[in-house]
């Protein structure tokens, strides 16, 4: 079994900023990824608010600049999905992955969120086939076609306005008369010739034999149904909280988010959460990274607290 | 350490479809930053395989035909065939112990 001062789950802004910060002050680090470095932000094509980077950055590369402090300070990105998470009687953690078993003193839980399905029918089954949750990666095979954005955040209204560089047309589809969005991205779309935009509807089925080829609506105010042919459906409708292996150790709120103080302390001593999969997160980059850098602090005050010689 | 060769829509069936070999092929786009992250772990099984399978990559900005021939939608998409024949897709950064698990199964 691996020894570790702190294990972070999840390797995006948050999980990677903290371990900056605890391998720079020399504590044995590992940072657990399921998939790919970097989280949400790996797929973003420019993030345009996040701050010295004046003319924006690629989501990808600034992940990359990332692990690659982190690595320059000793952290150990370690390609394991974390399956659960217990605390022993003398005040460790243990980590189970599907390939091992480690120990830690302190736990930081950067997990994210992942994106929310419809859960309507066709839609895992036309997953890579049209339906999309990545404009920024899939909008290229719509080239001169007209597509279908669920959602009416700023996700939706950003990759969307990504997809209207190929789609001939994007159908903006919200449940409510209203955009969430911020001003901004709202004003950019409505001024683009190809958004379009659909309210007060839900989609119902999405259908299609091997490729989408339409959807089927329901206007939520009138019940009337409608359908629309189009050739993709990107869905932007919100976030799950990674917080499953927290279930059971702390509280989470109604959302599935993890309650934690102004320290990103949990209830439990040692175990902290930082970034999106925690409660009342702003649900950016920036913020995220700010929580990882508040999370590592605070383990390394319990840590020199709980054991004060080190051993 | 052998990587990927290029593949295009001019030669897509004389070295994909014609080949003696199983042969996976990587479909990637320049922009796609989950394809960088693919990218390595297709070197790295590229060279595990050696004289076991044929590794490709196309590049989707470039070739618009094949992906469009197999309805691809998404990318990175790893493709494998067998005797001409597609066996399998692989949609979306997955892990490498993945990757392999679904490539051995391809081939039996
Ligand atoms: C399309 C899109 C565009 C965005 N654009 C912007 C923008 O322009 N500016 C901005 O500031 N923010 C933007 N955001 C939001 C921003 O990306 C997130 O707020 C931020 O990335 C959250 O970081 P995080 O580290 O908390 O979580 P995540 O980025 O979600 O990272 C969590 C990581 O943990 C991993 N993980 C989860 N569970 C486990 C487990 N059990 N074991 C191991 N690993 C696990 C995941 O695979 C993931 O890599 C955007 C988000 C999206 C989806």
């Amino acid at each position: 079994m691996q020894d570790l001062d702190i294990a972070i789950v999840g390797a995006g802004g948050a999980g990677l900023t903290s371990a900056i910060y605890t391998g720079r002050a020399r504590r044995r680090t590992a940072v657990f990824e399921r998939l790919m470095t970097g989280g949400q932000i790996a797929t973003t094509d420019i993030v345009e608010n996040y701050p010295g980077f004046p003319q924006g950055v690629n989501g990808f590369d600034l992940a990359q600049l990332m692990l690659q402090q982190a690595e320059k300070f000793g952290a150990q990105v370690v390609y394991e999905g974390v399956e659960s998470l217990e605390r022993t009687s003398d005040d460790r953690f243990v980590i189970h992955t599907a390939v091992e078993t480690y120990r830690a003193r302190a736990v930081i839980v950067t997990a994210g969120a992942d994106y929310a399905k419809l859960g309507v029918p066709g839609e895992a089954e036309l997953v890579g086939r049209g339906v999309s949750y990545c404009g920024t990666c899939d909008g290229a095979f719509f080239q001169g076609q007209e597509v279908a954005v669920i959602g009416g955040g700023d996700s939706a209204l950003d990759e969307g306005l990504f997809v209207t560089r190929f789609a001939s047309k994007v159908h903006v589809i919200h449940r409510r008369d209203q955009l969430r969005a911020s001003a901004l991205l709202r004003d950019r779309a409505f001024a683009n010739p190809r958004m379009d935009f659909t309210w007060n509807t839900v989609v119902e089925r999405i259908d299609g034999s091997s490729q989408v080829e339409r959807i089927q609506l329901r206007n939520t105010v009138t019940g009337e149904a409608s359908s629309m042919a189009i050739s993709g459906v990107f869905v932007f409708i919100g976030q799950v909280p990674n917080s499953h292996i927290l279930k059971g150790l702390v509280e989470l709120d109604g959302g599935g988010h993890a309650l934690v103080d102004q320290g990103m302390r949990t209830a439990i001593p040692g175990l902290f959460v930082a970034g999106d999969v925690r409660t009342g997160a702003a649900r950016q980059l920036v913020s995220a990274c700010g929580d990882g850098a508040t999370a590592a602090i605070s383990a390394e005050h319990y840590l020199a607290e709980r054991w004060p010689g080190g051993e | 350490m052998s990587s990927p060769r290029e593949v295009t829509d001019a030669t897509f069936e004389s070295d994909v479809v014609g080949s003696d070999l199983p042969v996976l092929v990587d479909f990637w786009a320049p922009w796609c930053g989950p394809c960088r992250m693919v990218a390595p772990l297709v070197d790295e099984l590229s060279d595990e395989y050696a004289g076991k399978v044929n590794f490709f990559k196309m590049n989707t900005d470039e070739n618009p035909a094949v992906p469009s021939k197999f309805g691809i939608r998404s990318i990175p998409t790893l493709l494998i065939f067998k005797g001409g024949e597609l066996q399998g897709s692989i949609v979306g950064f997955r892990p490498k112990s993945e990757l392999k698990k679904r490539l051995e199964e391809a081939l039996v």
